[in-house]
């Protein structure tokens, strides 16, 4: 089980909660499990979103492992110009 | 990809070697976009809406058609229907569908024989509107009476009940406000507002299209990213990817603006009606009125700081208009705005608003400079008010390893406070200033990200190397890429050369942007050159009957990895590349990658200005950027970006804007009345690199190109409102601007 911080807005989607507990060692697994447990999430998920581990920010990678002691992060789709 | 452990001395990265387009770029042999040429080539126009915000009733292309030379005209109807929804507003934005959403609007386009054919016949075209009021201003277009741009766009995010304007909302922070700001000994709470900007590059959009009727098709263009095109137009024009080959041109300038696309659909379309290639190249009235600025905003900030200088609580509400379109901007100036403080409690909302104006794209870290330019301005105002030194104040509140970030994660090992010292110790900091006078400063800060790359290294057989990547060269990125190639294989720079590869030749590369490229392909490379090493050392440890263990890469040389493995003379590149053929083929490396690990950036700018009192003109008397840059490999091209961001920030900031009239055109569509800096404007911009590596590449770099344009807004503003003796909270800081301030100032 992770713990997932969420970004305030995504607050009213999740029951108000700032943290939530996720069943999941990588990082498609964390997405089908937030979807599944909070569907209202889904709709950011579907837009995209990327992931802060331990500091360092994912896109896209699916297969980025996690656990219990890492600091996981909800992040809007990062972009550039 | 982390670090490498080992020590190195580098060699070949960190010089400042010659670039590899420069004889190319100052004798006119560079191929940019409009240089393309085809045999029986159209030239295609695009007619453009007159309106603020209509309904089109009818087009009528009749007689346009009927006209000498016309051989194609082609509406929204002639494009398909993407299944994504980010690809069908590019697509209503290249060409609109039922309703013209901003002065310049596309509505139909022309090919005919010659550019004057083409010109004509637009006028010929006719257009049926029903006028529909138009907003654009973020705060009018907020309101909940303001005429509606788009129906129904509105994210879940949005709460019920505002204007259908706002499509999104977010909001980032953490602690406990309330408290923070009851622990403040002072608290400034300022609105702030910025105009629209734009990328400003030199080179209008231009390209070419070749599409038969059978779906397959050639378009050169100058973009960002040759692969976005194609995966944008083969959804609008309803082919497969795999029908339509870009290749992108040199490219003058995009700064983020070439990040989408604008005419290529349209080419495309026009030239599979006629059965020709169509060239189009936009003006620089097009550029202007309908490809993407950034957003204008407006900002609300409120900070409290003790008296010793530590901030106890900060909030941000930020309102970007980015046009006619959603978009998410705003979600980085909001994730931006406070990054560079360690707060115990902080807030930050944002709202992406839609108005009738054209379609943003992204601008060099899109939504940070504006945001960080409302923050800054209240520390800096705190710092004033509290007599407080505004280094010594940063210092004490920045951000370092370990702090909770304002958005959520906490930071690994970042740069800003090395830079922030640097800063202070640099001479410019304590150099005396006359009257009118003034000095300011401001911290920036970017993302950064790596993205899908890929890389080939080739072997040539005389034992030169050729490397191909799939990213537009917009900042230098070929120079940089042969130095880490070379580096990495021991060679001569000049031994290597990098080209830009169309989409048949590579897998799928991310645009060039994010200030990714150096990075991720520099990453990518390391690695196609590390496959290609340990391929030589295999034929060379064959070739003398050891093990491939028993061998070592030394020097750009296979050798006896020590006494047990024989005595055998070294062998180089070339002498492995002139016997490939008998020793398995050819020799080549490759690396495919979503790159992670960029890492964040920071910067701190430091500019002195000078208010003429009796005109409001603002001259920029020193600039110095500090900037932390991993390992810069080409130093020059470092400091170009440091320079580019700081006199592109010095417009935005002095004199750029978006001006649209009552009647909802835009009024400033060229750039005798859209005034970017130019020399003489400028003084020599210092730099100043730090070289703290990015543990997440293998030499230590990190992106360089977009955390420049961050801080000079507040900078800017900082230094104008010492100058002026009244802070500044409106940007441009344009002459009649200052003026006015400084008149009310003197009225009291």
């Amino acid at each position: 089980m992770v713990k997932v911080k969420l970004w305030g807005s995504l607050r009213q989607f999740a029951d108000d909660q700032d943290w939530v507990d996720v069943d999941a060692s990588n990082f498609k697994e964390l997405l089908d499990q937030l979807s599944q447990q909070h569907p209202a999430l889904r709709p950011q998920i579907e837009r995209g979103v990327s992931l802060a581990v331990d500091g360092v920010i994912y896109r896209n990678a699916w297969f980025t492992q996690i656990n219990d002691e890492n600091e996981i992060v909800l992040m809007p789709y990062m972009v550039g110009g | 990809m982390a670090l490498d452990t080992a020590k190195r001395d580098f060699k070949i990265v960190g010089t400042r070697v010659p670039r590899p387009d420069g004889i190319d770029k100052v004798t006119g042999k560079a191929a940019y976009g409009a240089d393309i040429t085809a045999t029986g080539m159209l030239h295609g126009r695009i007619l453009r809406s007159p309106h603020a915000h209509a309904r089109i009733i009818s087009v009528d292309t009749s007689a346009a058609e009927a006209a000498e030379g016309v051989k194609a005209i082609v509406t929204s109807a002639d494009f398909a229907t993407p299944d994504d929804a980010g690809i069908r507003d590019i697509r209503d934005n290249c060409l609109a569908l039922n309703k013209v959403l901003y002065d310049g609007h596309a509505i139909a386009a022309v090919a005919a024989t010659s550019k004057s054919a083409a010109k004509a016949a637009i006028r010929l075209i006719r257009v049926e509107y029903e006028i529909l009021p138009h907003v654009t201003d973020v705060d009018a277009a907020m309101k909940p009476d303001a005429p509606i741009v788009q129906s129904g766009r509105a994210f879940e995010n949005v709460p019920v009940g505002m204007s259908q304007n706002v499509h999104s909302h977010v909001e980032f922070g953490h602690g406990d406000l309330d408290a923070g700001f009851a622990n403040a000994d002072k608290i400034i709470e300022r609105t702030f507002k910025t105009a629209a900007t734009h990328q400003g590059y030199i080179e209008p959009q231009a390209c070419m299209a070749n599409l038969g009727a059978d779906g397959r098709g050639e378009l050169w263009c100058c973009t960002q990213g040759q692969y976005m095109v194609r995966e944008n137009c083969a959804a609008i024009l309803g082919i497969e990817a795999s029908q339509l080959r870009v290749t992108s041109s040199e490219i003058g300038g995009g700064f983020g603006g070439k990040t989408t696309t604008f005419i290529e659909p349209v080419a495309l379309a026009l030239s599979r009606k006629s059965g020709k290639p169509v060239k189009i190249v936009m003006t620089r009235e097009e550029v202007f009125r309908a490809t993407g600025p950034t957003v204008s905003t407006s900002m609300d900030v409120k900070i409290g700081m003790t008296n010793a200088g530590r901030i106890t609580a900060a909030r941000a509400e930020l309102r970007y208009q980015g046009g006619a379109f959603p978009n998410h901007t705003v979600e980085f100036g909001a994730q931006a705005a406070f990054a560079a403080y360690d707060l115990a409690a902080v807030q930050t909302l944002g709202w992406g608003v839609m108005t009738n104006r054209p379609k943003e794209v992204a601008y060099r870290a899109p939504g940070a400079p504006t945001a960080i330019y409302a923050v800054e301005s209240v520390v800096d105002e705190l710092c004033q008010q509290l007599d407080l030194d505004p280094l010594d104040v940063r210092l004490l509140n920045a951000a370092r390893k370990g702090t909770l970030s304002a958005y959520g994660q906490t930071f690994n090992e970042i740069g800003l406070v090395a830079t922030l010292e640097a800063a202070k110790n640099h001479p410019h900091y304590t150099a005396p200033l006359g009257e009118n006078q003034g000095r300011g400063l401001s911290c920036g800060f970017w993302f950064n990200f790596g993205g899908n790359t890929c890389v080939s290294l080739n072997l040539n057989s005389d034992g030169t190397v050729g490397v191909v990547e799939g990213n537009p060269d917009i900042g230098g990125s070929r120079a940089s890429i042969s130095m880490m190639a070379a580096e990495e294989l021991g060679i001569p720079y000049d031994k290597v050369r990098t080209v830009i590869a169309d989409t048949t030749s590579l897998g799928f590369n991310d645009v060039t942007d994010g200030s990714r490229v150096t990075f991720a392909v520099g990453l990518a490379t390391i690695e196609a050159a590390r496959a290609a090493k340990n391929e030589m050392c295999a034929r060379v440890a064959k070739l003398w009957g050891i093990d491939s263990d028993a061998v070592l890469w030394e020097d750009g040389c296979v050798k006896p990895a020590g006494p047990n493995a024989g005595d055998h003379a070294p062998m180089s590149i070339a002498d492995i590349a002139a016997i490939a053929d008998e020793t398995g083929g050819p020799i080549a490396g490759h690396h495919e990658v979503n790159a992670d690990g960029a890492g964040v950036s920071f910067g701190v700018h430091l500019v002195d200005t000078e208010v003429d009192p009796e005109t409001g003109a603002t001259t920029i008397l020193r600039y110095t950027v500090f900037q932390d840059a991993g390992k810069a490999v080409h130093p020059d091209y470092v400091e170009g970006q440091m320079q580019g961001g700081a006199v592109q920030g010095i417009g935005w900031a002095l004199n750029e804007e978006y001006i649209y009239g009552d009647d909802g055109l835009l009024q400033n569509a060229s750039l005798l009345d859209y005034r970017v800096p130019v020399a003489s404007d400028l003084p020599n911009i210092e730099t100043v690199i730090l070289e703290i590596p990015n543990p997440g590449h293998p030499y230590g770099v990190r992106g360089v190109g977009e955390t420049p344009i961050v801080p000079p807004l507040a900078a800017i503003s900082n230094a104008v409102s010492r100058a002026a003796g009244i802070r500044l909270t409106e940007l441009p800081m344009s002459p009649p601007r200052i003026l006015h301030a400084i008149t009310q100032r003197r009225d009291g």
